[in-house]
């Protein structure tokens, strides 16, 4: 066992966790935040991603006690004061999910993309970029949609917080 | 039809949920008191148990049991069914051997679960499976179809002699034969339909309780039908009295098939959680696991050959089939390569003779079952690769041979039982040329040829079958249920309406669908109707969904349903309005005399109903009315897929320049929802052509059990897709509804494959056109 200090959505824990629990186990078991999924063993499928320090970060691949000292964020988390994040309003809106079990995953990945690569993304870039995310209902076709659309949103809302 | 009535393209109601991480799947549920299980795997194919040694593993920390196949079978335990009867040709029963849901004397298959442990912790529990000692007499195992029939293989089961479950036909074979005679032209080609695993997103999840004081279980589980998953598990397999099991399927992360079968686990999970004393028992599969127990699918092997007349007409076709149903008969497993496949070996075309002989054999793989488009895709991808050989062969444009083929009048009774209600295939067909450009195609070609690149364009006319299914004609071809569904729409006192509907959604979006048809009828906001699905103990008794039929069966028990509502709502209406119950009209939330200004807010009628101070005498009070909508045909939806592709012939890498896809649904109820089916039914059709291959070494051990293995389709390998419907009404149930669900993956394995052929001059490539594959035919084309 050994002793963490993990924010999560903002909220510090300090608790101990085994050494071999993996953050995705940490996040829904100990935290109950089932929102983050395991789709696979082999960090392949990407149901799991979650922001570890700002960075995209599949949560099967990474041991709880690695995240000592971290901040995480989770789908939970992602919605402020009440309002949905562009992303998850973009997903709704162009019909960027059927089933939901791939969706956390790919909306945490989505946000990190624009992060990383700003608000303009193209229809190649974005469908390089989800090579670590798998989707079985959709075909992709809207969740391509849905990230340039939500890409777009969030470059107005920093453009905004610049003003 | 209203901003959220028929044909509107509604936002679905269930994305909050999911958007927000607040989606409750199987496995998000938990318990107090709630232990694990893992079971116990066969690493052999095919094996003898000697013995089965526990006495370390019980010792091991939190283990509260470690059961096996003959303490489950002395506990009454049944053997896990096969629901669909097929006779083989002879008029004998199929050879159906027995399955335990832990298996007792041998294991079959890699992955045939041997004994399960129970334990506090699900670290604990995997640590303790591992240390039990199983003691096997390893035995040589049966991969392939065509090994299951050779002289001198290991018989799996006593039951079925040369491992066949049954030889079955269908079809006239000497009028077939006869039009082979006579025939100008005759095509034959061989076909391999590569082995899938279907791949949910979601693993497979159980969670078992045991409540002692009631005695009574509760089983949450990731099923497409739990009301027919509760029927199963009390009548066959005597886990619990129907009465006393409540099963439920909140949250399912997609099922294709997959989700359908009640598997070994969730048997095993409800048997142990009395047997083990414990209030609940969890089990989620990791992926590995899904990859050696979800049902595998397709698995043809294939013969055929095609006669045409001197004028282009097909006259006969002759197909001889093998498929391969693994270790053990998965519940539907029967009916797919027989009543799913060569039901639609018409396609879209006039054919008048038609043979097909089908042999299913057992082998030592994952057993294989219904996958989105069951049997349909296997008869598309073959009548279709061979109307394209036959086009190549016979010097003609392939859409030009289809349409001089096509089915002109309906109905039309095809020689392999189904009769086709209606359709327009020249629309699709016509639909899809110009969408794809097809009459500049050769202009594209030349400018790939001068970068070095091999372009290709293919297509695929299909026609499947949906709406499964009318009960009395499955029920004469062996099926052992009823395919009709049930819906309960209960109006409360306020005028909000819930619906109670027999199918499950698991990601099709029923909660926003089935209250358009609410919405439609009677003017309500779409936030004012709740579908409830997925709980026995809510619902009434209800099939669930699969084969395509929420729409074309599920919705119809809806709409029978708010048929009665609606009946009696302006019979009370009539009564207080004192107008005669014709002149009652209900629109926009209000019900009006018609051509008068006398009118009740619907939700003044509906508190009526239940204050039922004055009401028509006679009437009860209340406003809830049921429906059972038994379908009286299949529905018969169709369509035309061009694709287009570059390969290199350098590297043999496939490149899906465009994809366009027409189709023919009948009425279409949410146009957005209709077309996200059709992209993921495409890009499942393409993984089975491109990618996607559940490939066994020669011992059994399945070499593609993860996702590092298993090419899984990804965002780069695909484009976006150019979708549209025509829409001829499907004449038989009262919307129109053909169904959408499994079509995109029915007809693009073969467009695909045709234009990858087209484009490297071969026509001989198995699927999956991998690379390594294309490459090689590339050479073979040298």
């Amino acid at each position: 066992m050994s002793k963490v200090e993990i924010e999560v959505n903002g909220r510090l824990t300090v608790g101990d966790v085994e050494d071999r629990l993996l953050l995705v186990d940490y996040l829904r078991e100990d935290r109950g935040l089932t929102g983050t999924h395991v789709g696979c063993d082999t960090s392949q499928c990407g149901a799991c991603v979650v922001h570890v320090d700002g960075q995209a970060v599949k949560a099967c691949t990474m041991l709880a006690v690695q995240a000592d000292g971290s901040v995480v964020k989770t789908i939970e988390g992602l919605a402020g004061d009440g309002e949905l994040h562009p992303m998850q309003v973009a997903f709704h809106e162009h019909h960027g999910l059927q089933c939901g079990f791939c969706t956390p995953g790919m909306i945490m990945s989505a946000v990190d993309m624009v992060n990383r690569l700003g608000p303009r993304l193209d229809e190649k870039t974005i469908r390089s970029e989800l090579e670590g995310n798998i989707c079985r209902c959709t075909g992709y076709h809207n969740i391509v949609k849905s990230i340039a659309a939500g890409a777009r949103a969030m470059g107005k809302g920093m453009k905004k917080a610049a003003e | 039809m209203g901003i959220e009535g028929i044909g509107a393209r509604v936002l679905r109601k269930e994305d909050k949920r999911f958007i927000t991480g607040k989606g409750r799947y199987t496995d998000d549920h938990k318990v107090v008191g709630q232990h694990y299980a893992a079971f116990v795997r066969s690493p052999h194919a095919h094996a003898k148990i000697r013995k089965i040694g526990t006495r370390n593993a019980l010792k091991m920390p939190g283990v509260a049991g470690i059961f096996d196949g003959k303490q489950l079978t002395s506990d009454g335990i049944g053997n896990i069914i096969c629901g669909w009867m097929v006779h083989s040709k002879d008029g004998s029963p199929m050879n159906m051997g027995a399955w335990s849901a832990l298996a007792t004397e041998y294991v079959r298959y890699v992955g045939d679960a041997v004994a399960v442990v129970i334990a506090e912790t699900q670290a604990q529990a995997q640590a303790a499976a591992e240390a039990v000692d199983v003691d096997y007499k390893v035995l040589k195992a049966v991969v392939s179809a065509e090994d299951a029939l050779a002289d001198g293989m290991p018989q799996i089961h006593p039951e079925a002699k040369n491992n066949i479950i049954y030889d079955w036909e269908i079809g006239d074979e000497a009028a077939t034969d006869a039009a082979f005679a006579r025939a100008a032209n005759v095509v034959e080609i061989d076909v391999r339909n590569n082995r899938l695993s279907p791949n949910p997103m979601e693993p497979r999840s159980a969670l078992a309780q045991y409540d002692e004081a009631e005695d009574h279980y509760t089983l949450h589980t990731t099923s497409q039908n739990p009301h027919v998953a509760r029927l199963v598990l009390s009548a066959f397999y005597q886990v619990a009295p129907e009465h006393k099991l409540r099963v439920i399927a909140p949250d399912v992360g997609g099922g294709f098939g997959a989700k359908i079968y009640i598997y070994p686990e969730e048997i095993v999970c409800l048997w142990a959680a009395k047997k083990a004393g414990v209030a609940a028992i969890k089990w989620t599969a990791d992926r590995g696991e899904a990859f050696v127990t979800d049902a595998h699918a397709r698995d043809h092997v294939t013969t055929a050959k095609m006669a045409f007349d001197a004028n282009n007409k097909i006259i006969g076709f002759k197909v001889d089939t093998i498929a391969n149903l693994g270790a053990y008969m998965s519940l539907f497993s029967s009916s797919v390569p027989t009543y799913l496949y060569a039901t639609l070996l018409s396609g879209q075309y006039n054919i008048e003779n038609i043979h097909c002989n089908v042999k299913a054999v057992y082998t030592n793989t994952v057993p294989v079952d219904a996958y989105r488009g069951a049997g349909r895709p296997e008869a598309t991808f073959l009548v279709e690769r061979m109307m394209t050989t036959a086009a190549r062969q016979m010097g003609l444009d392939p859409a030009e041979l289809r349409r001089a083929n096509f089915i002109q009048e309906f109905p039309h009774q095809t020689p392999v039982i189904m009769c086709y209600d209606a359709g327009d295939f020249g629309v699709s067909l016509d639909a899809a040329l110009a969408a794809s450009d097809y009459a500049n195609f050769e202009k594209r070609r030349k400018k790939s040829q001068r970068k070095g690149m091999l372009r290709g364009i293919g297509m695929s006319c299909y026609i499947e079958a949906c709406g499964i299914a009318p009960s009395a004609a499955v029920g004469s071809l062996g099926a052992g249920v009823g395919l009709w569904e049930s819906a309960e729409v209960r109006v409360n006192p306020v005028g909000t309406v819930e619906v109670l509907t027999g199918s499950h959604s698991h990601g099709q979006g029923h909660e926003t669908t089935f209250a358009q048809l609410v919405s439609d009828r009677f003017g309500l906001p779409g936030e004012n109707v709740q579908i409830v699905h997925g709980d026995t103990d809510k619902v009434q008794f209800g099939m669930g969904t699969y084969g395509s039929r929420s729409g074309a069966v599920g919705m119809s028990a809806i709409v029978k349903a708010l048929d009665k509502v609606e009946t009696k709502a302006k019979k009370i209406a009539a009564h207080l309005l004192e107008a005669s119950e014709g002149d009652i009209e209900i629109k926009d939330g209000e019900v009006m005399v018609k051509g008068t200004d006398r009118k009740l807010g619907w939700h003044e009628v509906c508190l009526s109903a239940y204050t039922a101070h004055n009401l028509p005498e006679g009437m009860e009070p209340g406003l809830k009315e049921g429906a059972f909508y038994d379908p009286s045909n299949f529905t018969f939806p169709s369509g035309c897929y061009i694709c287009e592709v570059e390969v290199d012939p350098a590297t043999g890498t496939t490149t899906i320049e465009q994809f366009v896809a027409a189709d023919d649904f009948g009425k279409i109820i949410n146009p957005m929802i209709v077309e996200g089916q059709v992209h993921g039914g495409i890009t499942q059709g393409i993984g089975q052509a491109l990618l996607e291959h559940a490939v066994y070494d020669d011992d059994g051990q399945l070499l593609s059990a993860s996702y590092m293995d298993y090419t899984m389709p990804r965002a780069d390998d695909l484009p976006s897709f150019e979708v549209s419907t025509s829409e001829t009404l499907c004449p038989g149930n009262p919307l129109g509804i053909k169904g959408c669900g499994e079509a995109g993956a029915i007809g693009s394995p073969p467009a695909v494959i045709n234009a990858i052929t087209d484009a490297i001059g071969n026509n001989n490539l198995s699927m999956p056109a991998s690379p390594q594959n294309v490459w090689a035919a590339v050479q073979a084309a040298e």
